[in-house]
């Protein structure tokens, strides 16, 4: 999905050596079949990208009733009212948001120790068992999370993380609002924390893989000069692998972005904005996967495609940034080089 | 991903089915895209078999008497659980032999569809509850309280209002979460409806729907999600099918109806609120049998509707469905018990047959031929 380091779009073709004809019928026939190949596969990166305009177009010319009807209120105003017919999407955008935000939170430093365990403290014998233990994370599917979140981690959450958050975090001042809500186990919160545990293997295998990439050169020169773990993984390994890190993050934010059954289990589904992430909330991918069916009012449809739309400009957005991110970061490197 | 699916889904839907008006395109591909492709490739593969598609509330029966029928007579009947929203587009774009629905369409809106509408079955609503030291049962509340608890207006068990219905009855001064579907659902309609019925707060602030804005509570996907809900949080109420909360021992509450009695759910009370509706009175029979009339009445009973063609395009198909739903009202009746369900009464059925006899083209009228 994010290619680390794409090369410039050059095509080496290599030398035909196959075959056992003169040389120029060879040739002839090598270059066919490269010609051949080439629409072959320039068909089929091309079909992505008309894929992608598809959808766009099909998105915006569905969502257009609600948006016309609505106008830019439909972003910022919290009213989801299937009965009178008036929808404005700021509670599941919102709640997209925030709850990928926490994700992120919690998986990232999670994600870069479990990297940097691997990669840098790990035993040997120990490496691979644990490399594909994380790896076999990312291949649980996500309805199994959703049930595990809401029979399992949900009651677990309330009963002893909660009301212990509540008592200590939650009596100070400003942090504290975050923590305010029922102790349901239900709520943006728990939502939050699920997301974090799905995409931790999509961010940690990435890290890693990066981390690997470090020339030992450069670390073991750095060990040479005394310094400790965390000084060799915070100024080498981590300049060294930036890139690769971004955009391991930005391929778990777009997991987290779109996620819609472990979320709808644990979210709440209600369409509250509220501070306090105990509260029950709601998402776009949650809200779509929950109403889809029974929408039979035009406008509400046309709205729940409109969030849908919005879920695909976040993504696209998240992508340009990390892109941008990117090439910022190529560029200082280019320049201290 | 979830964009991905829905555009990719309208392509499997465009190859699915041959020609239909954009309006309803968009909203076939849009309600249930998969279900359409699937259900009119099986239509045209499998030409005796007939295909339902609609509410989730009434499948489990449906899919009972699909088997049960199939063993009798060979002819295998495919109801997909799509939602009756879905169904009722699926039946207005011809791609189904029949639809389900369980809020009944009014009487212009069947017309202009050239459809009719009749009951097939009958179930409840229950109201389930969390509460330590409560029997299922025993706690009795109305329509007008439990409209006030959904309004977030009671947020207390031991508030007075409930505490008069419930004299010595052990209430703690826990507060009170309100668990309900955050899916669009016609167990939701029912529900809504009721308390509109009950509540005239009710009715003007948040009204009846499928889905409409909850000002309180915490949304479970499905009855098995609310169940999960209730049966997690504590202090918690909710409502579910009465089919679901039998089969898994959930604590329900009785209910005070109109009349000043107090039901415990299950088929009597059902029945009894079936009996006392006006069926011939209404068109298409759509009777919504929520706060109906009679001591014993359960107050949310709730009837659920087939939709199909009057004008049949493939009139052995529609003779099909009428067949199958008279062999169900006559050998149906145990099954639907078994499952929290009740079936009509006598005296609908005969108006149903006579339905058909009348309104459904060709031969699909006469469905006794083959007797049951």
């Amino acid at each position: 999905m994010f290619a680390m380091r794409s090369g410039p779009m050059s095509r080496p073709r290599p030398p035909a050596t196959r075959g056992s004809g003169p040389p120029a019928k060879r040739a002839a026939a090598g270059a066919w079949q490269d010609a051949v190949f080439e629409r072959l596969t320039q068909g089929f990166a091309l079909a992505v990208l008309a894929t992608l305009g598809a959808i766009l177009l099909v998105l915006f010319a569905a969502a257009w009733p609600a948006l016309a009807a609505f106008g830019p209120a439909f972003f910022v105003t919290n009213v989801w009212n299937p009965v009178t017919g008036i929808f404005g999407g700021l509670a599941p955008i919102y709640g997209t948001l925030v709850t990928s935000a926490i994700a992120l939170a919690i998986g990232v430093p999670v994600s870069f120790g479990i990297a940097l365990f691997l990669t840098e403290l790990c035993p040997s014998a120990l490496k691979r068992p644990l490399g594909t233990a994380v790896e076999l994370l990312a291949a649980i599917p996500s309805i199994i999370y959703g049930m595990w979140g809401l029979f399992v981690f949900a009651p677990w959450f309330a009963d002893h993380v909660q009301p212990l958050a509540q008592a200590t975090v939650g009596e100070v001042p400003v942090l504290g609002a975050l923590f305010q809500g029922p102790p349901s186990g239900i709520g943006l919160m728990t939502a939050g924390v699920i997301l974090s545990v799905m995409i931790i293997p999509y961010i940690a295998s990435v890290m890693r893989e990066v981390f690997d990439l470090v020339p030992p050169v450069l670390k073991e020169s750095a060990y040479g000069l005394g310094a400790t773990t965390w000084e060799v993984v915070w100024n080498v390994v981590l300049p060294y692998t930036r890139v690769g890190v971004v955009g391991g993050i930005m391929l778990g934010l777009g997991r987290a972005l779109g996620e819609t059954m472990a979320v709808t289990f644990v979210i709440g589904n209600a369409y509250k904005i509220s501070a306090g992430l105990f509260n029950p909330g709601n998402s776009i991918a949650s809200a779509l996967a929950n109403e889809f069916n029974e929408a039979s009012d035009p406008v509400h449809r046309a709205s729940l495609v409109a969030l849908g739309l919005v879920l695909f400009v976040l993504t696209f957005v998240v992508l340009a940034l990390s892109r941008l991110l990117i090439a910022r970061l190529e560029k200082g490197e280019g320049g201290r080089a | 991903m979830a964009v991905a699916v829905i555009v990719l889904s309208q392509r499997a839907a465009r190859l699915g089915a041959v020609s239909r008006p954009s309006g309803v395109f968009v909203a076939r591909v849009l309600a249930g895209p998969f279900a359409a492709a699937l259900l009119s490739w099986t239509g045209n593969a499998l030409a005796t078999d007939i295909t339902g598609a609609g509410a989730t509330f009434p499948y489990p029966i449906y899919a009972k008497w699909a088997a049960a029928y199939k063993e009798a007579t060979g002819t295998g009947v495919n109801y997909q659980s799509i939602g009756s929203g879905a169904g009722i587009a699926q039946i207005k774009a011809g791609t189904i032999d029949f639809g389900a629905s369980d809020k009944p369409l009014e009487a212009a809106d069947l017309a202009g569809a050239g459809l009719l509408q009749f009951p097939a079955i009958i179930g409840g609503v229950v109201p389930v509850m969390n509460l330590e030291g409560i029997a299922p049962g025993q706690l009795v509340l109305s329509g007008a309280v439990l409209a006030d608890i959904y309004l977030g207006r009671i947020r207390r068990w031991n508030d007075k209002a409930i505490a008069e219905l419930n004299p010595g009855a052990p209430l703690p001064a826990t507060g009170i979460t309100v668990v309900r579907r955050s899916d669009g659902s016609g167990t939701s309609f029912l529900w809504t409806d009721y308390l509109a019925k009950a509540s005239p707060a009710w009715k003007r602030e948040v009204g009846t729907g499928a889905a409409v804005a909850w000002p309180e509570g915490v949304g479970g996907k499905g009855n098995e999600g609310v169940a999960a809900y209730v049966q997690r949080i504590k202090g918690s109420i909710g409502y579910v099918e009465f089919a679901y909360a039998k089969r898994n021992r959930m604590r329900h509450v009785a209910l005070l109806n109109r009349e000043g009695g107090i039901v415990q759910p299950g088929d009597a009370a059902f029945r009894a609120a079936a009996a006392n509706a006006n069926w011939s009175g209404t068109p298409g029979f759509g009777v919504v049998l929520t706060d109906q009339p009679g001591s014993g009445s359960w107050p949310v009973t709730g009837a659920s509707f087939i939709l199909m063609h009057t004008k049949q395009e493939r009139p052995e198909r529609g003779a099909e469905v009428t067949r199958f739903f008279d062999w169900a009202f006559r050998n149906g009746q145990a099954m639907a018990a078994e499952l929290g369900y009740v079936a009509l009464p006598p005296s609908l059925v005969v108006e149903i047959a006579g339905l058909w006899k009348r309104e459904v083209g060709g031969r699909a009228g006469n469905p006794s031929r083959n007797g049951g």
